[in-house]
């Protein structure tokens, strides 16, 4: 907990997910060991707005997948909604990612088969109990981001930040306590990702938490705070001054 | 429950429309094999049908006693010139006087005599034989009428022609009045059968038996005219049968008294037989042979289709294994997003059941083809090879598919199990795929 941030206990916001000391080592054959977490301790509040960043090899993509439930680490706590999540099975995990975790994929991820509408309401699928008015919810976020007209377009038929957007939606679809973005702008130009960047702003406006790896500071500064890795630990946290609104 | 059930198969076909001739392939495969248990199950029904409708036509209450030659050294006059054999005309009485079950007896003698008219002749099975006769074996008259009791008493000489023995004799004209002469005495013939289809040979029990070619005299007019001895002449030296009667058709009232009256019957023969010269078969007996043969036949067809089925299984497993490979990102996606495992195994598992599905139900449809198909076969085989049609048995030139609903049932659940079976394991390989790795698949 020594470099946590202050700013957890200032504010007095609810902690949403918080990690406690958390490593993971790959076994690469019998004796190479890869250390790509070496004691990672963050708090993230409701509301948040952090942005990962980090060279290639410093750990971000193991963090987003253990924040992900995607992993288990090899020592260490995550705690997700007031819960130890660092040690359950599979099963668990599943339904833990499909409550409390929105996914946003550097390549859209959609499912190519299915349409616009189709791909929001994925995640909902996969609730234990079933949404009512789920289809009716999908198609306001389809609204909420800008593609109301394009509900039964094929994500073949969109642009990628359309493709982008459509994703977004369905990140937010179950009502997550945490949105975790995977460099959302990496395959789009400097425009479009201006763009879905001000969706996410404005979805973190609306109380959204969101955790977003990525390797372009202009980028990263459009989030509060910004957590730099360096070899698996954190080298830095920084604080932006908060933007002006539109 | 339904609604999620519903919607996985819908997102299982609209996965699988994303490969259209790969997934017509791989159904095609299934389709092919549901389809061959239906066509083998309904020939194999239609041929057994056939048996059974010949055994019943030699009627479940009736006990058939034969004549059957002897081997050559064991005949009762041993180093005479004629072989003596078979059931005596004191059988029959003795039957109708001793087993108070029989409740009537119909004696025939057949021989195989020179039939003339005018300038035509024909080797005809001259059947000597009661009024009885014509019920007893399902005839019906196409002309005339048919012997009758007073033609036996009075020993008349009249005749009734076969269907195919009055073509050959009178081509052009109505046979009835005319007279036909076997051996050297002449006969009116007072009627003429219909054609009726030969039955086959059952078992090895009972002979093939053409009617077309008979020709029926009263059986004492037979006894009389032509006598118990039959001549044939064979590479140079002669030789002399003595059969008093060919058959005894013996009916009972009920069901249960066939096997107990058999019994009685074959006791008294034994004891007036030296040799066993006779057969005695029991048409019941026949039918539930034909039954268990049926089965056997059956559970054969089953396995043979059974392997076509497990030939399309594989290739189903072969696509979806193709599949999975395909679209290890969007696994790694679904899991992300909350799927658990088994959500992955039912997605996969849906998708290969629609394709064992369709094709099962596509083969229940093409299996319904059947008997149009088989009509369609014998239509160009007759039209292309007359010759090779003519030498077929008529059991298999006659052949009537017959379409169960067991056979469709069947076919139908393999298919569907063969879905299950053989897409578990692509779907578990999917379902246990590292979510991570999957994601970071190209």
């Amino acid at each position: 907990m020594s470099n946590a941030p202050p700013s957890a206990a200032a504010t007095g916001r609810k902690s949403v997910a918080r990690t406690v000391q958390l490593t993971k080592t790959y076994r690469l054959g019998n004796r190479l060991e890869v250390h790509a977490l070496r004691g990672v301790s963050l708090d993230f509040q409701d509301g948040d707005f952090v942005a990962i960043m980090g060279a290639s090899g410093s750990g971000k993509s193991t963090l987003l997948n253990l924040l992900g439930c995607l992993d288990h680490p090899t020592s260490g706590q995550y705690f997700l909604a007031g819960r130890d999540v660092s040690r359950l099975d599979d099963r668990a995990l599943s339904s833990i990612r499909s409550r409390y975790i929105g996914f946003i994929f550097q390549s859209y991820n959609l499912i190519p088969q299915l349409t616009v509408l189709e791909n929001i309401q994925v995640p909902l699928s996969y609730q234990r109990r079933e949404v009512p008015g789920g289809r009716e919810r999908a198609i306001r976020l389809a609204r909420l981001v800008g593609l109301g007209d394009r509900l039964h377009h094929r994500p073949s038929e969109l642009s990628g930040g359309q493709q982008q957007r459509v994703a977004i939606a369905r990140s937010i679809v179950n009502n997550p306590h945490i949105i975790l973005a995977d460099e959302p702008t990496g395959n789009l130009d400097s425009a479009t990702g201006a763009e879905i960047m001000d969706l996410l702003e404005s979805l973190n406006r609306a109380g959204r938490t969101i955790i977003m790896v990525t390797h372009e500071p202009d980028i990263a500064a459009r989030a509060h705070r910004i957590v730099r890795l360096r070899d698996g630990r954190i080298a830095d946290i920084s604080e932006n001054a908060p933007r002006a609104g539109p | 429950m339904l609604k999620r059930l519903v919607q996985k198969l819908r997102l299982g076909v609209s996965s699988l429309m994303l490969h259209k001739l790969r997934s017509a392939l791989a159904v095609l495969g299934i389709l092919i094999g549901v389809t061959a248990v239906i066509w083998l199950v309904a020939m194999g029904e239609g041929v057994s049908y056939q048996a059974q409708q010949q055994i019943k036509d030699l009627g479940a209450t009736n006990i058939i006693i034969r004549s059957v030659k002897p081997p050559q050294e064991s005949t009762r006059a041993g180093g005479s010139f004629f072989i003596e054999y078979g059931i005596l005309r004191e059988d029959y009485d003795r039957i109708l006087a001793n087993v108070p079950t029989v409740r009537r007896a119909v004696p025939m003698r057949e021989i195989v005599r020179e039939v003339r008219r005018m300038d035509r002749v024909l080797d005809a099975k001259v059947v000597g034989c009661t009024a009885d006769y014509l019920a007893l074996n399902h005839l019906s008259l196409a002309r005339g009428r048919f012997l009758a009791d007073r033609d036996d008493e009075q020993l008349e000489n009249v005749a009734v022609l076969g269907h195919k023995t009055a073509a050959v004799l009178f081509p052009y004209e109505d046979p009835i009045g005319q007279t036909v002469q076997i051996g050297a005495d002449f006969y009116v013939v007072v009627g003429q059968t219909a054609e009726r289809t030969a039955s086959a040979a059952i078992g090895g029990s009972l002979e093939a038996r053409e009617y077309d070619t008979d020709v029926y005299i009263p059986l004492s007019t037979l006894r009389w005219r032509i006598g118990d001895m039959v001549m044939t002449s064979r590479s140079g030296s002669r030789e002399g049968e003595i059969v008093q009667l060919s058959q005894i058709t013996a009916t009972v009232e009920n069901l249960d008294e066939v096997d107990p009256t058999a019994e009685v019957i074959r006791t008294l023969l034994q004891k007036y037989h030296k040799v066993v010269d006779y057969a005695v078969v029991v048409p019941k007996e026949l039918l539930r042979q034909a039954e268990m043969l049926r089965m056997l036949f059956n559970v054969l067809l089953i396995l043979i289709a059974g392997i076509s089925l497990l030939v399309g299984g594989i290739g189903i497993m072969n696509i979806m294994l193709a599949t999975v490979t395909e679209r290890t990102r969007e696994i790694g996606v679904r899991r992300a997003l909350g799927a658990t495992r088994q959500d992955i195994i039912l997605q996969f598992l849906s998708e290969t059941v629609v394709l064992t599905g369709m094709g099962g139900l596509l083969g229940v449809a093409f299996g319904f083809l059947c008997k149009p198909a088989m009509s369609a076969a014998r239509w160009a085989m007759q039209r292309l090879l007359p010759e090779v049609m003519a030498t077929l048995p008529p059991n298999i030139r006659n052949l009537e598919p017959r379409i169960t609903l067991w056979s469709i049932v069947v076919a139908f659940a393999i298919s569907m199990v063969v879905g299950v079976v053989f897409g578990l394991y692509p779907a578990r390989r999917a379902a246990y795929m590292d979510p991570i790795e999957a994601l970071r698949h190209e």
